[in-house]
Parts: C-alpha cells; sequence; structure tokens
C-alpha cells in the first residue's frame, strides 16, 4: 500500500519519472482510477478531461524519450482551483454564473505549469466565487473531509486540500483572499502557502478582492509546496502588482540556523479549542529544542483584523463581481424585456445567496456618505495592522499561531451563522490585509481531524517560511499522510 | 426685488469637460489596437471584454500622450497619478465600472489661449485666457444600440483612451466656447496628443452652463448638457440653454440642477435625469493599477516636443517677420504649414511676406485642389495634398521669391514656375531656363523696342495723357512693350526706360 502512486510526494514522483521506473501516462492512469473510487465520495473535483489528461501524459512521455523533458514537473498531475484560467476548460469559479464557461485564455500559472512539463489535471471544487471558509457555497456540488466526510474540508480551496487528502493528485493549485489556502490545508491536514502579495501573477485568477487575492501552492509536503512555488513565482507584465524581475528575492536561500519565532500575545486565548492549543505549545517545544528563541510580541490592531477585511474585501468584490451581467457572457435571464432588467434578472437568478450577501455590504460599505465612516476607515486600519505586522517582523523572522481556531466542524452546521463562519479567518486575515507571505503547515491531530499551524514572515521570505516547515515536518510524521478512504 | 429683463443684464458662466480621444496605438489599459470604421467588435480582446480573470495594464503611450498635453497648455505634471473605479451598471460598460482618475490625475491646472473673432477677417480679435482645472486619463465605453426589438452592443470603442479636459468656469459667451474648442483642438493636434475628427467622434463636450444677473459674484444654478459631438453642438448649446435659463429666471422660477442632452435636429435641449436620480458611483482606487509614478525625466523628455504655441507664433509672425495678421493666422493654424514656411524664411531671410503671400495664395489653393482630386481613380501620380507630401520643398520656394524679388522673372512669370514646381519638384531655375523665362535686362536691346514702340502713332494719345500729367497713362504703354517681348522684359527696367524717353 505504502508504495501506491497516489500515496507518492511530487519529489519521489519526479525521481522515478527522470529515472525512467514511471512514465507520466501510468501515473495518471493510477490517479484516473483513483478518481473513479474516491471522488464520488469527497467531491473535490467539479471536472476532470480523462481523455484530454491522458493526450497531455503522452506528450509528456515522448517530449521526456527525445530528451525535451521540461524541468522537475514534467509529467506531474497538478489540479487548479477552478477560478484559475486553463484555455478549453470551464471556468466555473463553482457559480451558476459561470456553470458554462469555457475560458479562451490561459492564466499566467496555467502557462507556467504548461512550460514546466507539468499536466493540468482538472477542476477542483470551491465555494462560490472564493466566498466562504466550508465549500458549501458552491453552487455545483458538496466536497467532504476526506478525514471525516461528516465534516467541511474548509474553504474556499475546499477542493484543492480536499483532493491532495485523499490521494487525488499530488500538487495542486489554490487561491487565498483571507485565508482560502490556509484554512482547508490545516482542516484537511496539508500544506498550503500563501505567497507574499505581488510575486505569484493574478493574471487568470477571477478576482474576489484583488488587492488581497493570491494564487498559491498546495501539497501534501512542504518540499512539494516549494516545487510547485518556483514554477508559479515569476514575474507577468500583464499584472501590474506582480514583481518585475528586479524586485524579486532568490528562492530559494539558505533559512538562518536559528529562527527567532514570535509569538502574538493573546492568540491562544478564547475561542480557541484545547487540542489546537495543545498541538500548537508542542509545535513550540519542539522549535525551542531546534534552538529557535520564541518572544512574545504585541500586534495590538490584530482585532481589528476580521471587520476590516469584510470592509475592504466586500467592497471590491462589489466592484469586481459587477461584470457579470448577462451581457457578454455567463447566466443571461430569459425574464427580461429590456437590457436593464435582463442585467438584473441575470444576476439574481445566477449568484448564490453569500454572493450577494457579500455584494450588498461591499456596495453599502462604498456608497455616498458611508464610505468614509466604512471603506475610508477600513483602509486606515489596514495601513495600520500592516505597519504593526512589519514592526514585529522587523524583530523576529516568523510569526507562529494556528491556522484556525478549531478542528473541521460538521457540515451544515454553521451555515445558517455567517458571522460564526468568518472567524474562521481570524489567524489568516492578517496576512493578506498585510500582504506577508504565510503557510500552514499540520502538526496535529483532534481524533481523525488534523490541526496546522501557521506561520508569517516579512514579504518576501518565503524560503524562510518553507524551511522552518520543513525543519518540522521532517522531525513529525505529518508529511505525505492521506486519509483512509 | 427688481427682475432683470435684457438679456445683456445677465452674465453666462460656462464650463466644459472635453473627452478627447487619444492618437495611441493600442488601447489604454489592453494591448488591443484600435481605429475607426472596423465591424462591430473587431477590437476586442479578454482585457476589453472585461473577461474573468482579466487585469488592466496601463498604456505608457496614453500617458505620455496626457502629460504632452499638460506641457502644451503649461499645467503642472504630479509625481504620482492613480486611477479609480467608477461603478454604474449598464451594458455598454464591459466591466460595469469605468477607470478614470478621480483623486489623483495626471494633469493639473494649466491655461488655454483663445482669440475671440475680430471686427472683419483681417483684424484681430481680442486674446483671453481660460484656465484648466485638471486633466484625467480615462478608458471609453461601448455602444449600445437597438434595433428590431433588440439591443446590440459593440466594443470596440471600449478601452480607447480618453483624455477628459475640464476647464475652469471662466468662459462666459457661445463665441468663447467655440474659440476656446478650436484653439484646443489646434494645439491637440498641432502636438500631436489627439487627432480631434469630430465626426470620427474623437472628441466629445459636457457642457455646464449657469447664469446670473451682470455684477454677481455669486454663480447661479448650473445645468450640465451631455455628450455634444461638435463645435456648433457646443455654441448651440450655450445659446439655447443660457437664454431658457434666464427666461425661467426672468418667470420668476428657479433653475433645477439637472444633467440634459441635446437634439442637435431639433435644435433644443431637453431633460435627462435631475440631482435626486444622480448616480452614486462608489468610487474607489483601483486595486489593480498601483499608483503611477512620472519621473521627471519624462516630463523633461516630453518638454522637448512641445511644439512653439500658436498664438506665439502667430505674434512672433506679426512682430518679427512683419506679416500681415492674415498670412499669419493662416500659416499658425497648421503647424506643419509654419514649419515650411520657417524653412523656406531660413533658405531666404530676406522677404518673409513674400515667401508667406506665395503659400497663403497658391500652395495653399494647389494643395485644397490635390485633397479634392485624390479621391478620383485613374490618376497616376496623386496631386500632392499636404506640404509633406508635396515635391515642392521650401528652399525651392525660397529660391522662387529670391529670382522675382532680384528681377530675374515677373511675379506673373513667377506664378507659371511655381504652377511647375508644384508639380514636378525642380528647381525653380532649371524651369526659367527649360521655358526661356528669363527676363531681359540688356538696356540696349529693350531701348530699342521701347523706341519703335513709342513712335507707333497708336499710342501717341497716351503718350499726350501721360505728359499732360496723368501718371496711369505710362501703362498703356507697357503692353506692346511686353508682347513684343514675348513677356521676358524686367518691368521695372521698361518703367525706367520709358520715363527716360518720353522725359
Amino acid at each position: 500500500m505504502s508504495n501506491a502512486l497516489h500515496q507518492l510526494s511530487a519529489v519521489e514522483l519526479s525521481q522515478r519519472l527522470q529515472a525512467g521506473t514511471l512514465t507520466s501516462r501510468a501515473l495518471v492512469d493510477a490517479l484516473i482510477a483513483r478518481y473513479e473510487a474516491v471522488n464520488p465520495k469527497v467531491g473535490a473535483f467539479t471536472a476532470l478531461d480523462i481523455a484530454d489528461v491522458r493526450a497531455q501524459a503522452d506528450a509528456s512521455d515522448e517530449r521526456r524519450r527525445q530528451g525535451k523533458s521540461r524541468g522537475p514537473l514534467e509529467g506531474i498531475p497538478v489540479a487548479i482551483k477552478d477560478n484559475i484560467a486553463v484555455k478549453g476548460q470551464p471556468l466555473t469559479c463553482s457559480s451558476k454564473m459561470l456553470a458554462k464557461l469555457v475560458s479562451p485564455y490561459d492564466a499566467h500559472v496555467t502557462e507556467q505549469l504548461r512550460s514546466a512539463g507539468a499536466i493540468l489535471y482538472g477542476r477542483l471544487n470551491m465555494d462560490e466565487f472564493a466566498m466562504g471558509s466550508s465549500t458549501e457555497n458552491s453552487a455545483l456540488q458538496k466536497t467532504f473531509n476526506p478525514w471525516d466526510l461528516s465534516r467541511i474540508p474548509g474553504g474556499s480551496s475546499g477542493g484543492s486540500a480536499a483532493a491532495l487528502a485523499a490521494g487525488l493528485v499530488p500538487l495542486a493549485l489554490g487561491s487565498d483572499t483571507g485565508g482560502s489556502i490556509r484554512q482547508p490545508a490545516s482542516h484537511c491536514g496539508v500544506v498550503g502557502l500563501k505567497p507574499t502579495y505581488g510575486l505569484v501573477s493574478r493574471f487568470g485568477l477571477v478576482a474576489f478582492a484583488s488587492s488581497l487575492d493570491q494564487i498559491g501552492p498546495m501539497a501534501r509536503s512542504v518540499e512539494d509546496c516549494e516545487l510547485l512555488l518556483q514554477v508559479l513565482a515569476t514575474p507577468d507584465a500583464r499584472d501590474m502588482t506582480c514583481f518585475d524581475a528586479s524586485h524579486r528575492q532568490p528562492l530559494p536561500v539558505a533559512a538562518p540556523a536559528a529562527l527567532r519565532i514570535g509569538v502574538p500575545r493573546g492568540f491562544l486565548g478564547k475561542g480557541v479549542a484545547p487540542e489546537v492549543v495543545q498541538a500548537l505549545e508542542s509545535v513550540l517545544d519542539f522549535y525551542r529544542r531546534q534552538g529557535c528563541a520564541i518572544v512574545e510580541v504585541d500586534l495590538p490592531s490584530a482585532d481589528l483584523a476580521v471587520p476590516t477585511y469584510y470592509v475592504v474585501a466586500t467592497a471590491e468584490a462589489s466592484s469586481n463581481l459587477g461584470r457579470y451581467d448577462g451581457v457578454r457572457y455567463g447566466h443571461r435571464s430569459t425574464q427580461a424585456s429590456n437590457p436593464i432588467e435582463m442585467m438584473t434578472n441575470s444576476r439574481s437568478e445566477g449568484f448564490g445567496p453569500e454572493v450577494k450577501r457579500r455584494i450588498l455590504l461591499g456596495t453599502f460599505v462604498l456608497s455616498a456618505g458611508y464610505a468614509d465612516a466604512y471603506y475610508v476607515r477600513a483602509l486606515r486600519a489596514r495601513a495600520k495592522i500592516r505597519a504593526e505586522y512589519l514592526g514585529a517582523l522587523a524583530k523576529v523572522d516568523v510569526l507562529l499561531t494556528p491556522t484556525v481556531p478549531t478542528p473541521a466542524f460538521k457540515v451544515g452546521e454553521k451555515a445558517s451563522d455567517p458571522l460564526q463562519l468568518y472567524l474562521e479567518d481570524i489567524f489568516t486575515i492578517p496576512a493578506n490585509l498585510a500582504g506577508l507571505p504565510a503557510l500552514s503547515v499540520p502538526c496535529g491531530r483532534s481524533g481523525q481531524l488534523p490541526i496546522g499551524f501557521h506561520l508569517v514572515g516579512a514579504p518576501q521570505s518565503e524560503a524562510k517560511l518553507l524551511a522552518a516547515g520543513k525543519l518540522f515536518e521532517a522531525a513529525h510524521g505529518f508529511a505525505h499522510q492521506q486519509a483512509a478512504l | 426685488m427688481s427682475q432683470s429683463t435684457a438679456s445683456s443684464d445677465w452674465e453666462i458662466v460656462i464650463g466644459l469637460e472635453v473627452h478627447v480621444q487619444l492618437h495611441t496605438r493600442a488601447k489604454v489599459f489592453a494591448s488591443c489596437g484600435w481605429g475607426f470604421g472596423q465591424e462591430p467588435n473587431e477590437q476586442v480582446d479578454a482585457v476589453v471584454l472585461g473577461l474573468p480573470g482579466t487585469l488592466p495594464v496601463v498604456n505608457r503611450e496614453a500617458v505620455e500622450r496626457s502629460i504632452l498635453f499638460g506641457l502644451v497648455v503649461g499645467a503642472e505634471i504630479p509625481e504620482r497619478c492613480a486611477w479609480d473605479r467608477k461603478n454604474y451598471f449598464y451594458p455598454d460598460n464591459p466591466k460595469n465600472y469605468q477607470l478614470t482618475q478621480k483623486d489623483f490625475p495626471v494633469v493639473v491646472g494649466g491655461k488655454v489661449e483663445i482669440e475671440l473673432p475680430g471686427a472683419s477677417r483681417n483684424v484681430m480679435g481680442e486674446h483671453k485666457w481660460i484656465r484648466l482645472h485638471h486633466a484625467h486619463l480615462e478608458e471609453d465605453v461601448g455602444k449600445l444600440s437597438h434595433a428590431g426589438g433588440g439591443s446590440l452592443v459593440d466594443y470596440n470603442r471600449a478601452g480607447v483612451p480618453l483624455l477628459e479636459i475640464v476647464t475652469e468656469p471662466d468662459l462666459r459667451s457661445a463665441a468663447e466656447a467655440e474659440a476656446f474648442l478650436r484653439s484646443l483642438v489646434a494645439m491637440l493636434t498641432q502636438a500631436g496628443v489627439a487627432d480631434c475628427d469630430m465626426e470620427k467622434g474623437q472628441l466629445r463636450c459636457d457642457c455646464n452652463v449657469s447664469v446670473r444677473p451682470r455684477g454677481a459674484t455669486k454663480l447661479g444654478t448650473r445645468t450640465e448638457t451631455k455628450n455634444l459631438n461638435s463645435i456648433s453642438g457646443v455654441r448651440d448649446t450655450v445659446i439655447y440653454e443660457s437664454a431658457r435659463q434666464i427666461r425661467e429666471l426672468q418667470a420668476g422660477r428657479a433653475i433645477v440642477q439637472e444633467t440634459r442632452g441635446w437634439n442637435a435636429e431639433q435644435g433644443r435641449g431637453y431633460v435627462l435625469r435631475d440631482k435626486e436620480d444622480a448616480h452614486d458611483y462608489r468610487y474607489f482606487p483601483d486595486p489593480d493599477i498601483p499608483t503611477l509614478l512620472i519621473s521627471r525625466d519624462t516630463v523633461q523628455r516630453l518638454q522637448q516636443q512641445v511644439p512653439e504655441n500658436l498664438y506665439d507664433r502667430q505674434r512672433r509672425y506679426m512682430e518679427k517677420l512683419a506679416l500681415p495678421y492674415t498670412a499669419a493666422s493662416v500659416l499658425v493654424a497648421q503647424r506643419r504649414l509654419a514649419e515650411w514656411f520657417e524653412e523656406a524664411v531660413a533658405a531666404y531671410p530676406a522677404n518673409p511676406q513674400g515667401i508667406a503671400n506665395l503659400i497663403a495664395n497658391d500652395l495653399l489653393r494647389d494643395l485644397a485642389a490635390g485633397s479634392a482630386e485624390s479621391s478620383g481613380e485613374g490618376v497616376s501620380t496623386t496631386p500632392a495634398k499636404t506640404v509633406d507630401d508635396c515635391p515642392l520643398k521650401p528652399a525651392q520656394l525660397a529660391a522662387l521669391v529670391k529670382l522675382t524679388d532680384e528681377g530675374l522673372i515677373s511675379k506673373q512669370q513667377a506664378k507659371e514656375v511655381f504652377a511647375e514646381m508644384f508639380k514636378t519638384g525642380q528647381d525653380p531655375m532649371v524651369i526659367v531656363e527649360q521655358k526661356g523665362l528669363k527676363q531681359n535686362s540688356d538696356t540696349g536691346e529693350l531701348e530699342k523696342i521701347v523706341r519703335e514702340v513709342v513712335a507707333d502713332p497708336a499710342v501717341a494719345k497716351s503718350i499726350a495723357e501721360y505728359r499732360a500729367g496723368n501718371e496711369k497713362a505710362i501703362n498703356a504703354l507697357k503692353g506692346p512693350i511686353m508682347k513684343r517681348t514675348q513677356g521676358k522684359a524686367n518691368p521695372s527696367l521698361i518703367d525706367q526706360l520709358l520715363r527716360k524717353i518720353l522725359g
């Protein structure tokens, strides 16, 4: 069982492919068999074009035979969240609005994967337009946590995390606006990295909140995450917020031997489950034993992060989602007698309740007479949070917290209480507001349910975060873990 | 309270918002090209259509054209500019927000010199400066049309770079508004910022009008008439709207702050929406476009491209080159024409007026004829339409004026030589020699002819009149002399000889 292809890491698979003991076609065939057996239970994928992935695998094997391998990802399947464009494939964002949309172009990261020889392997379920923390807001299907099928996988990249935990694919792309990579990674016992804002091009990522969104790698080990990140993190002139070559730190760099680890005062207080506190303390013990200094840091404005986020993110979303009106593409209402009515009805029919809630909230906070009290104040709070985080990170190498206050909850448990659900992101949101890189790494269990810890670093300190993560995972048994299904 | 009755008791106050499509190859936030007269939705790409996942990228060319405009009008170019989203739902707006610059425009301030019509064509009118508030760079929207019970939308125009130039409320009449727009168009086209072809919708205007009793310091309530696509439309709107407002106030009614439209066919304005229906655009900084830093090097480089101000040039021609107002005005109206003129003057500085006359009368006439003719088919060599495609070069025109001034050919002959030069681009001397036009300045031979003509009884009457003191009678003798010399005689020499012989 330990040799089954679906259990291997991307690094191991890459070595076997290079050694000639494995073909991409054999790997893809094994994963398709796994998909057919397991995906119906987990619901991670919304689409997988089997003929297409086999053709891609054959082409990859052919390149390798001709000595034209494109690098370490040659022949390795990478599954993609359904809000990242792949030419000729669906781009639904798990919304009824875009249920029939086929992308006519590739995202920058998709181009990067193609030129690295990776197999573009299917579309992954998500909360509609990435708005949610449980993937229950998908208008297409439910996704379940592979460790306990009665529980949510987290979200919004729930399909990505569940696919990895279920052994459906070795690597996946997620997107993270307030924790959408890290929170499901934590709930599913996998690794997820939200890069520094600007490190990975957003060209081809369907926008939720443009100033917060980043695409990032997800995998079953820190090492695999790093492998994928190196392919994704390249300059792109089509995204003006993406760093050009002259503003990039080399990746990877050697990490300092002994890190200074900051623990924000009060973060392990109310609302954090005892088993999560316990897991965190064992992580801190581990790093202390490695010679790292553990210091308490103050982040007095951290309490402002969730309200600030829900003003900034919804304001941007209300504008970003304006384009879905049924005029050019997407769902078009048949119940209309003029263009304006057609646009209104298309939106009323095409969007789900959480998306509507956020559009309404975002429209409100930008409205004349209210913008100063909400949006403008939120921008000030955001600047303050960023300044505090950068200040703290001038004194320590990384900040360490839990990724999520509690393990995965039951499907439907918080569906009627959006405010409770918004608190799932309390530890992850500040990294988005401050544009900082953040990594979630598995560190324990509550029964079957995985628990993760969270590292936040200074801008472009991904190498440091990954090194710290690797140090932990090398000494523990959580890497490469998969649910028994 | 006494009501003013005569319209002259009222002051009209006008502010304009002029939307100009910039002269660029690509759209303002996409690499997609644009132009006029394409099939609907041919000039679009994923970014223009606002497909999910696409992002705007600022076109440097459009920013530089905007900066150049700012330098032309002496404006401030701030070190940073930024874009905002203006949110509103309409099918011609692909993202349902328009990228525009609300708080940090690319151009701040500036002023435009205008010239009002003079008492007659030949008299310079009053000059005035109109202040600009700012100019900002934004994207144009598509076009919605309704046909056969349905609606159609064409996104070719969506994303075309649009510079919105906003004046202070400095204009006081329809004539001033008209003069401002003419001056603005000349500056934009002469600097290569925009083509301003109004028939192609490249310049559109929103016109704010209010009136107040003459002498009042507080501005009256204004109305805004949207989307005027010609200078005459702006003029007519000002006349109509100011008259309407004066009538309302005279009738004791208040002016309602409203947005209006203009029906050019019927020559009347109408209400589009009042203040209560005003949109809430929910402006906020666009998170996809970082604040753009404008380096002082860029500004300095663009400063080199700023052409001489239209009216500075006009004044210089009149003061330094002693050109009459009309000739100076004709020359400065087109930058290339003025430059062409100056090249000719540089080649022969002795007679700028002679050069200006040949350009204003002969060259412009032939170029205009070339434009009219060029649409004809089967013409192997298309006549020149502009000075740039004209085979005749400035130095050659200067040489022609010099030959005339030196008396080698007559003014009449110069016109004949000019016609040939315009077609062939040959040097004037070559044409003079080919055609045997060289004026006869051989006094001995000419004196013989003059004496023969004077002896002819047919002219005896004229000679008698001349001797009796009628100066003009002498001219009757010049024709027969010219005829006998086949027009080659130097007219001033003939005049000299006649006066000598007749005593």
